[in-house]
């Protein structure tokens, strides 16, 4: 029914519709203007619902794969035909973007990927992928956050959005954040808001100091431009990473930055090669080719990160979708992304390889990936990513040379 | 008569909606009696339904749906074949191909659509809760309704049904039950049309089921897994893949009628025997043996009666009122309410309002949107008459009505409402309504119905210093008297 959504859901829910959101660090790195050059740029996008893995980066040459995802499984013929990564994966046709880059050596899929998390509640496998700890209820602050505070703090950014009505966890904590939504609604003048602030310090000091915040960030995000484009949920998701990437080319823009899409949860009627899962990601392809073009030159000291929660069942279930699962997949976009590779230890879908005897093993810790990008492409080391960031993740060494 | 103004702000902040402005007398008659105050509206248990000549069954409402979706289906068939057509035909004025397309479509901005009947529906209902809540007189029972209709969200965003349903839902499933039992809240909810639609267990079929071998499909898990981690046992409370894929099996089959009608009136729940899978079942360690509809009932009783699901809701509840870390003693004091009353949610309610824990406990929590627009209305006494306004603040607020973006509903904690984006919006729409009605009314007023001597010296001084009237009615809504609760 879109159109009652577009009717009654008007104003920034609308520009919400795929659930987006999107929060930046307040500050730059004090290397970004350093001799050397190095000015990384790293966004961390989440996808909240569990991405099928296994329909986006297809094993088509794991001989079980065809059954266990039946009538929505991809194939490499037919009229939309999945495009062959290497000799065994095929990527989703509605990827072209991506397909892109792949070829040009500036993405690449880690496959079988789970964070340690091996319950299937959203929620949960949410807090530990974005918390970064090994286990969820651990919601005050996220791993990108605390990797912000181990990295040396220079200027503050001018520029900035989020849309959402709070911040990612993933980039939630101490580290401040900065935020914007974008809203057709008048805004009270500085004088009433300075009374309530004022009022606020003596009587409420967390309601002041969030108050403030909110104030800032609509001042930084002035002049940006976030209309509200007609369209479905790929176009809302490509405008939020338009608007994202335009605020981060600038000098003084942030650096570091996350970006969560919700919907992923593909219970029923997934889709193959069009339909559900293929419409979002259009948007998600969409977002990244954003980014490209948004970041222009910066687009080659550029990784996105793209992390879902959990997986899902790797035979489809009884209504043409997949259930809560386990091993999934993470993408590596961006120009200093070592890519053109799929990477993966793959345990193969027999039956009796699978998790539980229903998804795809893992086989890679996300935190392993994670923790790679981290320590090449932002300088963090082994031991503040093994304590502070994934607290208690010493096992989990950092993956290698996935940085150019 | 004993004044307590504090007490006077829990039970019109914690426990209702707010005072009301105007001649209410809401602040004086909760300060000398706050816990009577409070529980005034629990004794008038037909106070909780929602019936109105306005409002439709979930029956009525199917067939307006179907209705309405067959005749849409319709004209799009006839511009599709109309279409076709027309580009069969040559042209026959080659020199001007748009000719006909600028006489379709003229220039100026089409007039707007009206309404269809889901959007028609979808407001009619909020409108009904909201004036409900508006006007009630504390609001606690208005406040338990959303609570538990937050508990066992569906999303409206879901499709056409889900809409058109939304309100009904909520009147059908929740309303009888919130002074009545845990365990019939749980039937009602998981049997409604609405609830099985949302989490699509009307296309779950019993792998072994006749349905089921005939069309080569089988169980979707989404529904019986929301129930335990959602509804009743809550993450960690106990069970296992196992359960929920076997609580899936149990509940196959049911579903509600379709627009044909053939398993009976078309949009009431069904059993449907063909789409059930056959056999016994064993979940949480207990077998059921096979059966129809009464298997998953059974099952059902048994979960909302699980020591797991007393303390899920236990602590669901007094987080909601309380704090987002309530005091363990509450917790225990309502734990064994639940479990000794099996599951009277007048009880749960009452002996919440019993606890000195739920007086004594500082008004940390947030008011939700949905909280804070309705305070606005009580205090200014403007009883909606069109709920697209507060429809558009929620949306904004980040709280749409009935479509929370997930199964486990709107968040619950005060750090969600209180951050930095949701307060710069909070304010922006202080203002942008003071803007309006703020030089008819006197906030200094306001502020003595809302708060009396409960205000704190700054708020006073603030609303006093304010530059305009306008402002002043801002401030006061912004002020963490008339925010926190």
């Amino acid at each position: 029914m879109e159109c009652c959504e577009s009717r009654l859901l008007t104003s920034r829910r609308s520009l919400l519709l795929g659930g987006a959101a999107f929060a930046a660090w307040a500050y730059m790195p004090k290397f970004a203007r350093a001799s050397d050059g190095r000015d990384p740029r790293l966004i961390a996008v989440i996808l909240r619902g569990a991405l099928d893995g296994l329909a986006t980066v297809a094993p088509v040459g794991d001989p079980d794969y065809a059954a266990l995802h039946g009538s929505i499984a991809l194939s490499v013929s037919g009229p939309h035909p999945a495009v062959m990564l290497d000799s065994f994966f095929a990527l989703h046709p509605s990827m072209p973007e991506f397909a892109r880059m792949y070829k040009d050596k500036q993405a690449a899929v880690v496959h079988a990927v789970a964070t340690p998390y091996r319950d299937r509640s959203h929620f949960d496998g949410q807090d530990v992928l974005e918390s970064g700890f090994a286990g969820p209820g651990r919601v005050q602050s996220g791993w990108l956050n605390r990797a912000l505070q181990a990295l040396p703090q220079g200027e503050r950014v001018s520029g900035a959005l989020a849309v959402g009505p709070t911040t990612p966890l993933v980039l939630r904590g101490p580290a401040a954040t900065v935020g914007w939504a974008p809203v057709a609604l008048p805004q009270a003048d500085d004088d009433t808001a300075m009374r309530l602030i004022e009022l606020y310090r003596h009587r409420d000091p967390t309601l002041a100091e969030a108050l403030t915040q909110g104030l800032a960030l609509e001042k930084t995000a002035q002049g940006g431009d976030m209309k509200t484009k007609p369209g479905g949920a790929p176009a809302q998701m490509r405008n939020v990473a338009r608007g994202a990437a335009k605020v981060m080319a600038a000098d003084d823009g942030p650096r570091i930055a996350a970006l969560a899409f919700d919907g992923w949860d593909t219970h029923a009627n997934e889709g193959g090669p069009v339909g559900r899962l293929a419409n979002l990601l259009t948007g998600l392809d969409g977002a990244l080719a954003e980014f490209e073009s948004g970041l222009g030159a910066h687009w080659r000291d550029t990784v996105v990160v793209v992390a879902t929660e959990f997986g899902r069942t790797a035979r489809i279930n009884g209504t043409e979708g997949t259930d809560h699962g386990t091993g999934t997949i993470a993408l590596l976009a961006g120009g200093a992304v070592k890519g053109g590779r799929v990477i993966t230890d793959w345990p193969t879908l027999k039956a009796a390889s699978l998790y539980e005897g229903r998804d795809l093993a893992p086989t890679t810790d996300l935190r392993a990936v994670i923790k790679g990008v981290l320590a090449d492409h932002l300088g963090l080391s082994a031991r503040v990513l093994a304590d502070a960031v994934f607290p208690d993740s010493g096992m989990v060494k950092p993956m290698q040379g996935l940085i150019a | 008569m004993s004044r307590d103004p504090q007490a006077a702000l829990i039970a019109l902040n914690r426990f209702g909606f707010g005072a009301r402005g105007g001649a209410s007398g809401d602040f004086v008659n909760a300060a000398s009696d706050p816990r009577g105050f409070v529980k005034a509206e629990l004794a008038r248990s037909s106070g909780v339904l929602l019936e109105l000549p306005a409002l439709q069954s979930t029956l009525a409402l199917a067939q307006e749906a179907f209705a309405y979706q067959f005749e849409v289906k319709q004209a799009r068939e006839a511009a599709a074949k109309s279409a076709q057509a027309s580009e069969a035909a040559p042209a026959s004025e080659p020199m001007q191909p748009n000719a006909a397309k600028m006489q379709d479509k003229p220039q100026a901005e089409p007039p707007a659509q009206p309404l269809n009947v889901i959007q028609k529906t979808y407001r009619a209902e909020a409108l009904a809760r909201l004036q409900r809540a508006v006007l009630a007189d504390c609001g606690f029972t208005e406040r338990l309704v959303a609570f538990w209709s937050n508990h066992f969200c569906i999303s409206a965003g879901k499709g056409a049904l889900a809409r058109i349903w939304a309100g009904a839902f909520e009147r059908e499933a929740i309303r009888p039950h919130v002074l009545g039992r845990f365990a019939d809240m749980v039937k009602a909810v998981e049997q409604h049309p609405a609830m099985l639609f949302f989490l699509d267990n009307q296309q779950s079929l019993g792998p072994n089921s006749r349905a089921g071998l005939n069309r080569k499909r089988g169980l979707n898990e989404n529904l019986a897994r929301e129930i335990m981690e959602l509804h009743t046992l809550g993450v960690g409370g106990g069970y296992t893949q196992e359960d929920v894929t076997s609580l899936a099996r149990i509940i196959t089959g049911w579903s509600f009628v379709g627009r044909q009608g053939i398993l009976g009136t078309p949009g009431s729940f069904v059993f449907n025997a063909n789409a059930h899978e056959p056999g016994p079942q064993r979940l949480l360690g207990k077998t059921y043996p096979a059966g129809g509809v009464e298997q998953g009932e059974a099952a059902l009783a048994d979960i909302a009666r699980h020591p797991s699901t007393a303390k899920f809701i236990a602590t669901k509840f007094a987080r909601h009122f309380v704090a987002d870390d309530p005091p363990p003693a509450l917790l225990a004091r309502l734990h064994d309410t639940f479990v000794k009353t099996d599951g009277d949610l007048k009880a749960l309610s009452l002996a919440l309002v019993d606890s000195d824990e739920a007086w004594s406990a500082p008004p940390t929590k947030m008011r939700s949107p949905y909280e804070f627009l309705v305070a606005t209305g009580r205090l200014l006494a403007h009883v909606p008459e069109d709920p697209g306004p507060y429809l558009n603040g929620l949306n904004v607020l980040g709280q749409p009505l009935w479509s929370p973006a997930g199964p486990n509903g709107f968040p619950d904690t005060s750090a969600a409402w209180a951050a930095p984006e949701g307060m710069k919006l909070r304010l922006d729409i202080s203002a942008q309504l003071a803007s309006r009605v703020g030089n008819t009314v006197d906030a200094r007023d306001l502020l003595q119905s809302a708060f009396g001597e409960a205000a704190s010296p700054e708020t006073h001084r603030t609303v006093e210093r304010a530059e305009s009237r306008q402002q002043a009615l801002a401030l006061l809504l912004m002020s963490p008297e008339f925010q926190r609760r």
